[in-house]
This record gives C-alpha cells, sequence and structure tokens, in this order.
C-alpha cells in the first residue's frame, strides 16, 4: 500500500518504513517555533517541573508577534520573560522587536522551513508551512514544552483528504477566495483530525505566498495539518529564502496511496469569497453581501500580511480615498521595508489608511484596530469568531486584500473586480 | 453531584472560551474569571465547583491556547461533555491531565441544570435529574495514562528517570 506525502513524512520522522493513518508515533521535531502567548507558560511550566534542557537551541525560531510592540504591562512581562529564556538558553533564531514579525510570515522569509521536515509551533496556523511540503502543526503549551525539552513528540498519523483544485482563476479572485470556498464547502471540522492535501493545477499558478494563504487556514476545516506538493515554485523560493542549512528531501504522495475524502473544485468557476460572522466556513459570493456597510477593512496576518497582498491592495487603493478607517499591517519588517521601498506606502498614506508595525495586532483583538460594540469590519485574517477583532458585539467579514481594499475605497462590502 | 450547564451550539471556540484580550496573562486564577465569557457573561457568576458543561460538536475549535483548558481547569470545572472535540483542545486537555468526555448522546439527553454523577471508570454518566444512564467510550489508554500521572509533563519526566 502507498503512502501520503504526510505518512512519508512522519514516518521519516518516527525512523519507520512505513505508517499508516490512525497509528500511534512519536516523531523527531525538526523546528519548534515560539511566540509571546503560548511560550511563556511553557518555559514557566518546564521551570516548575525542574526540568531546565533544550533539546537544539539551533531547531528553535522565537518571535513575539502576538502583542508586540508590547501592548501592555502585562504582556511586557510576557516579552520579558521570552526574551530572558531566549537568551539564556542562547537560541540561535531569536527576532526580537526590530526583526520580530508574525510568526508564519517570518520562518519562511528566513529560510526556516524546510520540505519533509517536521514543524510545530505553539500557535494553531502553524499548518501554514505546509505550503512547503512539510508536515506542521499547532500545539499548545505543554506539548510546546515537551517539544522544546526532547524535540519529540507524539502523533497519531492522520487520515488524508484530497483537495483537487483544478482551473485557472478568473480576474481578482485569489487564493484567499479559494480556501474561504474550500472551508464553506467542507465546514469548520470537515477536516477535523485530518491532513488536507492540496493538488492540481490550480497551485501551479500560485506563488509560495498566495499557496501559505491556504494552508495557513487549514485549521480553520478542523484539519490536523494542510499539506501541497514540492514543485519548481517551491524550489525557486527555497533557493533564495534557505541560509543555513539548505538541504532537505522531498516526499510525494505514492499514486495508490490511500485517501478518506476527495473533494473537486473548479477554481475557474470561482468568484470573490466574504465569508460573514461568526465562522469561517460562512463563505459566500461577495455578489450576495456587497453593499453591506463596514466600519473599518484590515490588511493583514499570517493569512494575508505579505508583500504580495500588500501589492494587491496598493493596486486597489492608488488614488483613491478610503471612506472607512483601513489599517494595513505588513507582517515582516522585510515586507515592510519593501512595501516602503516599492512605493506602496505613499498609496497608502494618500488614500488614507494608516500602516503600523508587524504585529498580529488586531488579527486576534489584541490591540491596532479594535472593534467597538456594533462595529463591522472586512479582514483579510482568518477568523471571524464571535469577539474576536473587539467587542463581542462587533462582526468580522473575511475577504482577500483586494476586496477588503474595495471595500475601504467604498465602505462596503464591494467587489473587487470593478476596481481591476 | 455536578450541575449540568448544558449549551445547545456546535464549533464553541476558543474565543468564546477564553478572548484574546485576556491572553496577556497566563495565571489560571485570573483566566478563570473569564471563563466562557463571550459565550455567556453569566456562566463564571453561576458556575459551582465541580458543574460540568454540556455542548455539541467541536468544541474548542480554533487557537492552540491552553489558556482555554486553564480556564476551564481555573473555574473548577468538572469536565466538559460534548458531540466531538477539535484535536487541539482535545489534546490540550490530555496534555493538562485533564479529562475529556465525547458523547453524541449527551446534548439530547441532559436538560440544562440536571444534577450528573460521573463513573469515568466505567464510561457512564449517570443523569440523577432524570434518572438515565448516558454511556461513553473512556478515553483510550496511553491518555489515561498521562491523566494518571498528572499532565504530560509529569508523565514525559517519569519516563526520563
Amino acid at each position: 500500500m502507498g503512502m501520503t506525502i504526510t505518512e512519508k513524512i512522519l514516518a521519516r520522522a518516527a525512523g519507520k518504513k512505513q505508517v499508516t493513518a490512525g497509528d500511534l508515533i512519536d516523531a523527531n521535531i525538526d523546528v519548534v517555533m515560539c511566540h509571546d502567548v503560548t511560550t511563556p507558560p511553557a518555559i514557566s511550566m518546564l521551570k516548575e517541573k525542574g526540568i531546565n534542557r533544550v533539546f537544539d537551541a539551533e531547531k528553535i525560531v522565537v518571535t513575539p508577534d502576538h502583542f508586540q510592540p508590547a501592548k501592555d504591562i502585562k504582556s511586557a512581562e510576557l516579552h520579558k520573560r521570552l526574551d530572558m529564556w531566549a537568551k539564556e538558553k542562547k537560541i540561535k533564531y531569536y527576532y526580537p522587536l526590530g526583526k520580530a514579525g508574525v510568526c508564519h510570515a517570518l520562518l519562511p522569509e528566513q529560510g526556516h522551513i524546510r520540505p519533509g521536515e517536521v514543524i510545530v509551533g505553539g500557535d494553531s496556523h502553524t499548518c501554514t508551512y505546509g505550503a512547503f511540503g512539510a508536515f506542521s502543526t499547532g500545539i499548545g503549551s505543554t506539548d510546546l514544552a515537551a517539544a522544546i525539552a526532547t524535540g519529540q513528540l507524539w502523533f497519531k498519523v492522520p487520515q488524508s483528504i484530497k483537495f483537487v483544485l483544478n482551473g485557472s482563476l478568473g480576474k481578482g479572485v485569489y487564493s484567499k477566495d479559494v480556501i474561504l470556498a474550500v472551508i464553506a464547502r467542507i465546514g469548520t471540522d470537515g477536516a477535523l483530525y485530518k491532513a488536507m492535501e492540496f493538488v492540481g493545477d490550480t497551485l501551479k499558478e500560485m506563488t509560495m505566498e498566495a499557496r501559505m494563504t491556504i494552508t495557513n487556514m487549514a485549521i480553520e476545516a478542523g484539519g490536523k495539518n494542510g499539506i501541497m506538493p514540492f514543485d519548481e515554485i517551491t524550489k525557486a523560493y527555497l533557493d533564495e529564502h534557505l541560509t543555513n542549512k539548505k538541504e532537505y528531501t522531498v516526499f510525494e504522495s505514492d499514486g495508490d496511496a490511500e485517501y478518506c475524502q476527495t473533494e473537486v473544485f473548479d477554481c475557474s468557476k470561482l468568484e470573490p469569497m466574504v465569508a460573514k460572522p461568526h465562522l469561517p466556513s460562512g463563505g459566500v459570493r461577495v455578489g450576495e453581501i456587497q453593499g453591506l456597510a463596514m466600519n473599518q477593512s484590515y490588511i493583514g496576518s499570517c493569512t494575508n500580511g505579505r508583500i504580495e497582498d500588500l501589492r494587491i491592495a496598493a493596486e486597489i487603493l492608488k488614488g483613491k480615498t478610503v471612506k472607512i478607517r483601513t489599517l494595513i499591517v505588513p507582517a515582516t519588517p522585510v515586507i515592510w521595508k519593501m512595501a516602503k521601498d516599492e512605493g506602496l506606502f505613499d498609496i497608502f498614506y494618500d488614500a488614507g489608511c494608516v500602516i503600523s508595525a508587524p504585529t498580529c495586532g488586531a488579527c486576534l483583538g489584541g490591540f491596532m484596530g479594535i472593534l467597538a460594540s456594533g462595529e463591522k469590519c472586512i479582514s483579510t485574517t482568518n477568523r471571524n469568531f464571535v469577539g474576536r477583532m473587539g467587542s463581542p458585539e462587533s462582526e468580522v467579514y473575511l475577504s482577500s486584500p483586494a476586496t477588503a481594499a474595495a471595500s475601504a475605497i467604498e465602505g462596503k462590502i464591494a467587489d473587487p473586480r470593478k476596481y481591476m | 453531584m455536578a450541575r449540568a450547564h448544558v449549551y445547545k451550539r456546535d464549533h464553541i471556540n476558543t474565543d468564546e472560551i477564553i478572548p484574546a484580550r485576556y491572553l496577556n496573562t497566563d495565571n489560571e486564577t485570573e483566566l478563570a474569571t473569564h471563563c466562557l465569557e463571550d459565550l455567556d457573561a453569566n456562566f463564571i457568576k453561576s458556575a459551582k465547583s465541580g458543574d460540568i458543561v454540556v455542548a455539541g460538536d467541536d468544541f474548542g475549535c480554533g487557537s492552540s491556547r491552553e489558556h482555554a483548558v486553564w480556564a476551564i481547569r481555573g473555574a473548577k470545572i468538572g469536565t466538559i461533555i460534548a458531540k466531538t472535540f477539535a484535536r487541539i483542545f482535545y489534546r490540550n486537555a490530555i496534555d493538562c491531565g485533564y479529562y475529556l468526555i465525547e458523547s453524541t448522546d449527551a446534548i439530547d439527553k441532559i436538560n440544562d441544570g440536571d444534577e450528573v454523577e460521573i463513573d469515568y471508570n466505567n464510561g457512564l454518566i449517570k443523569n440523577l435529574s432524570t434518572d438515565e444512564d448516558i454511556s461513553f467510550k473512556p478515553l483510550p489508554d496511553f491518555a489515561v495514562e498521562i491523566i494518571k500521572d498528572g499532565g504530560l509533563l509529569e508523565h514525559i519526566k517519569k519516563a526520563m528517570k
């Protein structure tokens, strides 16, 4: 019996020739991602249990992102704990303020993500890195503590669902619209415990940045991981970004690998999507909801805060003026600098947007754009749960950067295609 | 004896269990004061030590924040019974040594305010208010081992010895 790419990576990590969905394995971890919310508790737990060791100071990547720059005294204390620990343990890849960025944009950009590896992080959107043909999943603080100390975690090998994405995307339709359509079809628990394997010719027309938007939201369908095959586009990105360890192993699914379900999408028929509150599965075509008045537009996050996203937004905002509060949040300092050097900041400034430092910020209701009761926000982020971006009486509508930019111009949900 | 707080809702998510505006602390006692706040602001006022929560599918979906489990544990909630749990939340609970119960029937057989008793060893929820027994499949052995050891880190420490 053949294996899926997920099974092959987990087999390799467990030192086994073959694994099957349902097997319990102990996997060696290649990279552990740590940020400011879930890592300080993990550090405290280890200290409390008298476990002082770090399995490998070169395989742990640390960046504050959720509440950075520190939004209040309590978050400053979290940052202090993270900073003292990272220095004490001589963590080689520590990105403090100035270098810090939204983790899931930062790690690939800085060359920490390689195909075939097992990556865990104390953040649910760690599934992002699967776009590179890696097994990558989010964990809580206790698992994080265990991974930091031992470099190992137990996993149940997941079943895989195959998502076949066919056809070229139309004008104004992006990878965000694809993943919103996928989640709208299968629901927020449609892939519970399962690997979401994305294949098909639509991917061939997507950059790594666009692909990461898809795997990023695998968790919003309940998935354990999202994963994509390696190709020349993956290779080109890695050639540019890998600096320290450059070798990696490429795995691909066998022709006779077993899938518990297959979902086929004709992506050429997709339209811009908006996920209505209060679940990411609330996706509808923009035409069904256009005209709904918004109070804010938010363009950023680990889902859509990369340079390509900012370029798409700038293209639409160029020469226009926004009617509502509009926040642009470049996900990393490198993206921030690129946007500045390319003149995107001028476009945003002229349009009346505000540009923030890299941060997770308001995506999770932290700071930098919190919503008051009764307010509505069109957002390029990943979740629209009750109270996600502020007041429990506020509402979040998820979309692509293009739709968020077009909606900013009109002050209501708008179809981006008319600005193209 | 425990009182049941029943929420006939699917997808009760981590933002409802513990909103991110409170994630600037990992103090369990403090987190507990906001437990389930955005789902039901009255919950924490009415919940007593040992009470249980009953819900539908996909409980705990969303973020990987273990703060969700800590808030519930800190509020001294005995357990959560749901039709299904989201993966990371479920795993976090086991890691914390906190026993969750998966039951497809409980949501229909337990009313808000019912008194229940739970027999973990035999996989039985006794609804004392309706005099009905609801069986559930106990956690797999390896998870029970972790819980018995007091959580994953204690479990690992034991293995290290």
